[in-house]
C-alpha cells in the first residue's frame, strides 16, 4: 500500500538528513567538508533536538570518521556517516577495510572533484577511486532519490548474504544545495521498511567473542576476496525484491538503471547523477523535433548492471557515454565499463565517449543536444570528447 | 599447519575466533631469557606491570618464574628491576 506523504520543499542535504533521521542509526561519525556539510548539519540538529538516539561522534578528520564507522559497526551497532572529495580521499583506507570486513555502514557522498587545483564544485573523480572498494555506489539524479535511495540502501547494506556498506551519491551543490519539492514518508513507515538492525557478529556479544581484523597472509585473503566478489553478486540478486518493497510504499520505480525513451529510440545518452535529468529536458525537445532519442541512465553503478546496460544499448545505432571524471591514460570510467558491458551483444551500437562538467562545469541542454545532434550525424572522432570545454 | 579450507568454509570479514593467539606461541622469537633470582627478589611486582606479554608468573602476590611459551626475551622485566633480581641470558645457553 502506498504511504500517506508528506511533500516539503527542501535541499538533497536535508533530504539525506531526514532519511538519517527516520532511519535513527545508533552511531554516526562525521567530519564537516564541503560540500557534504549541510547533511550533517542538518542531521546533528535533528541529535541536539532529540529526535534521534543516535551517537553523534565529531571526530578530527574523515579517516578517524570512517574508523569510528568501522568500529561501531563490529561493535554491532547501525551506522552511517557523509563526505565528500578529499574527505572520501582521505578516508580510503579504511573505506576498503569497512567493506572487506563486512560492516554495513551507509554514506552519503556530496560529490566535488578531488584537489588538485582545488575547486569545491562537482564532479565523481571523488566516488570513482573508491569504485573497486568493494562498496555498493548508487548515483541519484534529484533530490527525491536521494531521500529514497538512502532508506534503500540501509536495507540493501543489511541484508543477509550481503551485509556490504553502500555509498548513496548526490551530485555536490546541483542536488545538496538546491531547493527541490521531495515528498517524505512517514517515520513509522520507514522504521518498518528498514526493520531492526540484527549485526552479524557483534564485539559487544561477550557471549560469542570474536577478533575482529586479524592478520590475513596468503593462506587465507585470496579467499576473503573471493567472498566479497560473491556478497557483490548476491547484492545484485537482493536488490529487485528490496527495490519492489520500496516500490510498494512510495509507488517509484527503482532499478539498476533507467530507460528514458530509450526502447524505440536508434540514439542514446548514457549518464549518472544529476545531468540525467538536463538529458531527459534534451529528449523531450528532440523527441518533439521527431529525432529518435533516448536516454540510460545508470542508478547502481556499483555492482555493475552489465546484462542490464546490454539489453538497453543493443540494436542501437549509436551511444554516447558521458563521464563527470576523467580517468588520466585510459578511458572515461563509465564509457570503459560500457563499452565493455556491450562487447558480447548482437549487435554493437557505435559509441562516443564525452567527458563534461569537470570541478563543477556547468552541464547544459545544449551539451546534451551537441552529443545527440553528432551521433545522428554521424560523428564520430578517436578518443574522447569534451562538452563545456574551451578548445 | 591444519589443512587449508575454501572460500565457502570459513567465517565472513576475515574475522576468526577470539583468543586464537595462545596458539601462537611467541617464546620462540626470544633471543635473551630472562632468569630470576628469586633471593633477590622483593616482589614488588614491577615487572608484573611492565611485561607485554604477561609472561610473568605469580602466584600468592609472589613472582614465581616466567612464562617462556610468550616471552619474547624484550628484557623489560629486567630493565625495571629495582634490585636486579632479573638477568637476561644468551638464549643460545639453553639450547642443547
Amino acid at each position: 500500500m502506498i504511504a500517506e506523504k508528506t511533500l516539503v520543499a527542501i535541499t538533497g542535504a536535508m533530504a539525506s538528513a531526514h532519511a538519517m533521521r527516520q532511519i535513527n542509526p545508533d552511531v554516526v561519525a562525521a567530519y564537516p567538508i564541503t560540500p557534504q556539510t549541510p547533511i550533517m548539519m542538518n542531521f546533528t540538529q535533528f541529535a541536539a533536538d532529540g529526535l534521534v538516539d543516535t551517537e553523534v561522534v565529531t571526530v578530527e578528520s574523515e579517516h578517524s570518521a570512517m574508523s569510528a564507522c568501522v568500529g561501531a559497526a563490529a561493535a554491532g551497532a547501525r551506522v552511517m556517516t557523509a563526505t565528500a572529495a578529499n574527505g572520501l580521499a582521505l578516508m580510503h583506507e579504511i573505506v576498503y577495510i569497512a567493506a572487506s570486513t563486512r560492516l554495513p555502514i551507509v554514506m552519503s557522498i556530496a560529490n566535488r572533484a578531488l584537489s588538485g587545483p582545488i575547486n569545491i564544485h562537482c564532479d565523481h573523480s571523488d566516488t570513482m577511486a573508491e569504485r573497486d572498494s568493494g562498496w555498493i555506489q548508487i548515483f541519484c539524479e534529484n533530490a527525491q532519490e536521494v531521500y529514497e535511495s538512502t532508506i534503500l540502501a540501509m536495507k540493501w547494506a543489511e541484508k543477509e548474504n550481503v551485509l556490504l556498506p553502500v555509498m548513496v551519491n548526490q551530485d555536490g551543490f546541483i542536488i545538496s544545495h538546491a531547493v527541490e519539492n521531495v515528498e517524505l514518508l512517514p517515520d513509522d513507515v520507514v522504521k518498518e521498511f528498514v526493520g531492526e538492525h540484527i549485526p552479524h557478529a557483534p564485539l559487544l556479544d561477550v557471549e560469542h567473542p570474536v577478533t575482529y581484523g586479524p592478520l590475513d597472509l596468503y593462506d587465507y585473503y585470496f579467499e576473503h576476496k573471493r567472498q566479497q566478489i560473491e556478497a557483490m553478486k548476491e547484492a545484485e540478486k537482493v536488490f529487485p525484491q528490496i527495490a519492489a518493497e520500496l516500490s510498494e510504499i512510495t509507488g517509484n520505480e527503482y532499478d539498476f538503471i533507467e530507460s528514458y525513451k530509450l526502447d524505440d529510440a536508434e540514439y542514446a545518452i548514457v549518464t549518472l547523477g544529476s545531468s540525467a535529468g538536463t538529458v531527459k529536458y534534451v529528449v523531450d525537445e528532440m523527441r518533439g523535433e521527431g529525432k529518435k532519442v533516448g536516454l540510460l541512465k545508470i542508478r547502481v553503478f556499483r555492482p555493475f548492471p552489465v546484462k542490464r546496460i546490454a539489453e538497453a544499448l543493443d540494436g542501437k545505432k549509436a551511444v554516447a557515454v558521458l563521464d563527470r571524471s576523467a580517468s588520466f591514460g585510459a578511458e572515461a570510467p563509465i564509457y570503459s565499463e560500457v563499452k565493455s558491458a556491450l562487447y558480447t551483444v548482437k549487435e554493437r551500437p557505435i559509441l562516443q565517449s564525452y567527458v563534461y562538467g569537470l570541478g563543477g562545469r556547468d552541464f547544459t541542454p545544449e551539451h546534451a543536444r551537441t552529443a545527440f545532434e553528432r551521433l545522428i550525424k554521424g560523428e564520430f572522432f578517436e578518443g574522447e570528447g569534451y562538452l563545456g570545454l574551451r578548445e | 599447519m591444519a589443512e587449508l579450507k575454501t572460500w565457502k568454509e570459513i567465517p565472513i570479514g576475515g574475522l576468526t575466533e577470539a583468543g586464537s593467539s595462545t596458539r601462537f606461541l611467541t617464546g620462540n622469537w626470544r633471543v635473551e631469557r630472562p632468569i630470576l633470582n628469586t633471593e633477590k627478589c622483593i616482589n614488588c611486582l614491577l615487572c608484573w606491570v611492565v611485561c607485554p606479554d604477561m609472561s610473568i608468573v605469580v602466584e600468592d602476590g609472589k613472582v614465581t618464574g616466567m612464562d617462556l611459551d610468550y616471552c619474547k626475551g624484550c628484557g623489560a622485566c629486567a630493565a625495571i628491576c629495582p634490585v636486579k633480581a632479573i638477568t637476561m641470558e644468551p638464549e643460545t645457553k639453553f639450547q642443547r
